[in-house]
């Protein structure tokens, strides 16, 4: 079996019996491909790039905020996709977005800009298993990889035909809610992550939920890794692109084991 | 074969409809679709809903015949009374069946969009009868034009929520609701108000309504002999005219939804997904949803029901538009020829019947008066200031 980029990376570290670390950044906010390339430079394995939704059914306020700025500053999938090729940052890209941005471009058509433009993988939040065949099948024509989230509501005959289909990584959503900072991580969390390292070899990320460097620490006591969203994006719009690169610094610190 | 769909597991009608929710909530859209299923074929749910409906709600609704309004414009026009539900509007029938599945399904609490305010007080009362604890979220802009529905909504105990994301109306209003529902999936039902959202709503809340279209078909053959030519109804979701339209689509009357000239997901949407559903939904070039513009907030609202989508596609159903002036001009005319103030909704309907009239001089005309008014004339007052 040969795996696409986003998966051999995360693979890879986990082989040399490290954790992955993947950041968040909202495509088109400002100051967004700074902040990508102070990720890069500061230990994330691979970087995911929100498409800017209008209707974002999954994201807490920060998101909303941060996707609401960006639509408000004129940016579009095309106009992100355009300059994520000029990005340049030596590791792979995934895009998380929602079904409608995906569904309006086409299936194939989107596939295609996705693979044109060095992103390796894509993550859609409200297509779940029964409703992804047709985009699988482009993506999987165009090489893109497509990661699937496992939820913890899911009985335990759902997660096998959920992973089975899961490029790159699976997406382990750390709690029952959206996109947010929280106070603690959740029991969710690792209990979701362990049922899923039980019955698959890709790699599974914790995210949604893992709010600062203590709790991505925990995660990865089951997980092969973790996703800061919300967390990554505070520090953007409230201090800038230099805040956000020390925040995965730091978080990368406290998962080397 | 009857157009009237019944939705296999992938919750189709033709191409619209499906399944498009975070993984999160695939499982409680499961079991809902199984616990509906059994419910509707449970003879002791049944009669549950059914005497709740009659006893509590006031059902059957009557049939009017708007002798005034008819001979000004040239037609037989004919009301089914969904305004003299208990609660004012079509939306009980719903929330009734939904509220009590929901205590079957074990259930300790209820979230629920509204737009207008009428879902949001039909939840509220459902659940304040039933013992259940009720959430509304509205949109900040709807709570300012439905102030009187707000204060109904805390009377009843329930907790009103105001949105402040987006456009401030019922779409954004939804979008909470789910962000609700994925956190507290466990314990709490989406008591969701229209042909709506991921399935098993759509199917399940026309289901819900078909109560309005059954009984109007029986009065009409009791008090007519013959089925009406045109059935109209006003088009936000799409409950009140798919309850109405399933008990003639397989007549030969033109069925008509009226949407707004600023949320005319019909006529002016592509396909698209967004709500957990696939149907005609108002969007820019890049798959941006927009903001739909009314007068009336239970039609502000940029999609419709998937079944809509699907009647609009074979051509079953139309869906023209009027526009604000057009309502407010329906409006009056209902309110002073019959006697009956409708909701602003339903002025849709009188506004398109009203126009087009010259057209079909002579048919007869069934329309669903969805709402009463009463929740209208706050924002009417401003409107006709000084007119009247
Ligand atoms: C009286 C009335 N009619 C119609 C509607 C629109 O909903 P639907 O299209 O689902 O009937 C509303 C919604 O608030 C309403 O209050």
């Amino acid at each position: 079996m040969t795996y696409g980029r986003l998966e051999t990376q995360l693979r890879q570290r986990r082989e040399a019996g490290g954790k992955s670390l993947v950041p968040y950044i909202t495509g088109g906010y400002p100051g967004w491909q700074d902040a990508i390339r102070a990720c890069a430079a500061n230990g994330a394995d691979a970087i995911e790039i929100g498409l800017p939704f209008s209707d974002p059914v999954m994201d807490g306020p920060i998101i909303q905020q941060a996707s609401q700025k960006a639509l408000q500053a004129g940016a579009t999938p095309i106009s992100i996709l355009q300059e994520v090729r000029s990005l340049d940052v030596g590791i792979p890209l995934a895009v998380m977005c929602y079904y409608n941005t995906v569904f309006h471009a086409g299936h194939e058509r989107f596939a295609f800009a996705l693979a044109d433009s060095g992103v390796s993988g894509a993550i859609i939040p409200d297509l779940p298993l029964e409703e992804s065949g047709p985009w699988c099948e482009a993506a999987d024509a165009a090489g893109v990889e497509t990661v699937m989230l496992a939820a913890p509501t899911a009985p335990d005959d759902r997660l096998p035909r959920v992973v089975a289909r899961a490029r790159g990584f699976v997406y382990s959503v750390g709690l029952l809610g959206v996109t947010g900072e929280r106070a603690a991580l959740e029991l969710t969390a690792t209990d979701l992550a362990r049922r899923l390292k039980a019955i698959t070899e890709v790699p599974v990320l914790v995210g949604v939920g893992v709010s600062n460097a203590q709790q991505a620490a925990q995660a990865v006591q089951v997980a092969d890794g973790v996703i800061q969203g919300a967390s990554v994006m505070r520090r953007l719009i409230e201090s800038g692109a230099d805040a956000v690169g020390e925040y995965i610094a730091e978080v990368r610190r406290a998962i080397t084991p | 074969m009857s157009l009237l769909i019944t939705p296999g597991a992938d919750g189709r009608f033709g191409e619209f409809g499906g399944r498009f929710v975070p993984e999160t909530l695939v499982p409680a859209c499961q079991e809902l679709e199984a616990a509906f299923t059994q419910a509707w074929n449970d003879a002791d749910y049944r009669r549950e809903l059914d005497s709740l409906l009659s006893e509590y709600a006031g059902r059957p609704s009557g049939l009017t015949e708007c002798h005034n309004l008819g001979k000004q414009l040239g037609i037989r026009l004919f009301l089914k009374r969904e305004d003299l539900n208990h609660t004012g509007s079509h939306k009980i029938n719903n929330v009734l069946g939904q509220v009590l599945l929901a205590k079957r399904m074990g259930k300790k609490r209820i979230v629920a969009e509204t737009g207008a305010g009428q879902h949001g007080v039909a939840s509220a009362t459902a659940a304040a009868l039933l013992g259940l604890e009720c959430k509304v979220y509205m949109g900040a802009v709807d709570v300012e034009r439905q102030s009187l529905n707000v204060f109904r909504m805390k009377l009843l105990g329930a907790q009103v929520e105001a949105v402040h994301s987006g456009s401030r109306t019922l779409k954004d209003a939804v979008n909470e609701a789910m962000r609700d529902w994925v956190a507290t999936v466990e314990s709490t039902h989406y008591c969701l108000g229209s042909v709506m959202g991921p399935h098993p709503y759509p199917f399940m809340v026309r289901q819900f309504h078909r109560v309005i279209g059954d009984e109007a078909r029986e009065q009409m053959q009791e008090r007519l002999g013959v089925m009406p030519d045109a059935v109209v109804a006003c088009v936000g979701g799409g409950s009140n005219a798919m309850g109405i339209f399933s008990g003639f689509i397989d007549t030969d009357a033109r069925l008509i939804g009226v949407e707004p000239a600023g949320g005319a997901a019909v006529g002016r949407g592509q396909p698209g997904v967004v709500h957990g559903m696939k149907s005609y939904l108002m969007q820019d070039e890049h798959g941006q949803v927009q903001e739909a513009h009314s007068i009336s907030a239970g039609l502000d609202y940029p999609g419709v029901g998937p079944e809509h989508s699907y009647l609009a596609s074979i051509g079953r159903a139309e869906y023209p538009t009027v526009t604000d002036e057009e309502v407010i001009a329906g409006f009056q005319l209902m309110a002073r020829s019959e006697g009956i103030i409708p909701a602003l909704e339903c002025a849709h309907a009188v506004a398109w019947i009203s126009r087009e009239a010259p057209k079909i001089q002579g048919k007869i005309v069934l329309m669903n008066l969805s709402g009463r008014g009463d929740k209208d004339v706050g924002q009417m007052m401003d409107i006709l200031d000084g007119k009247l």
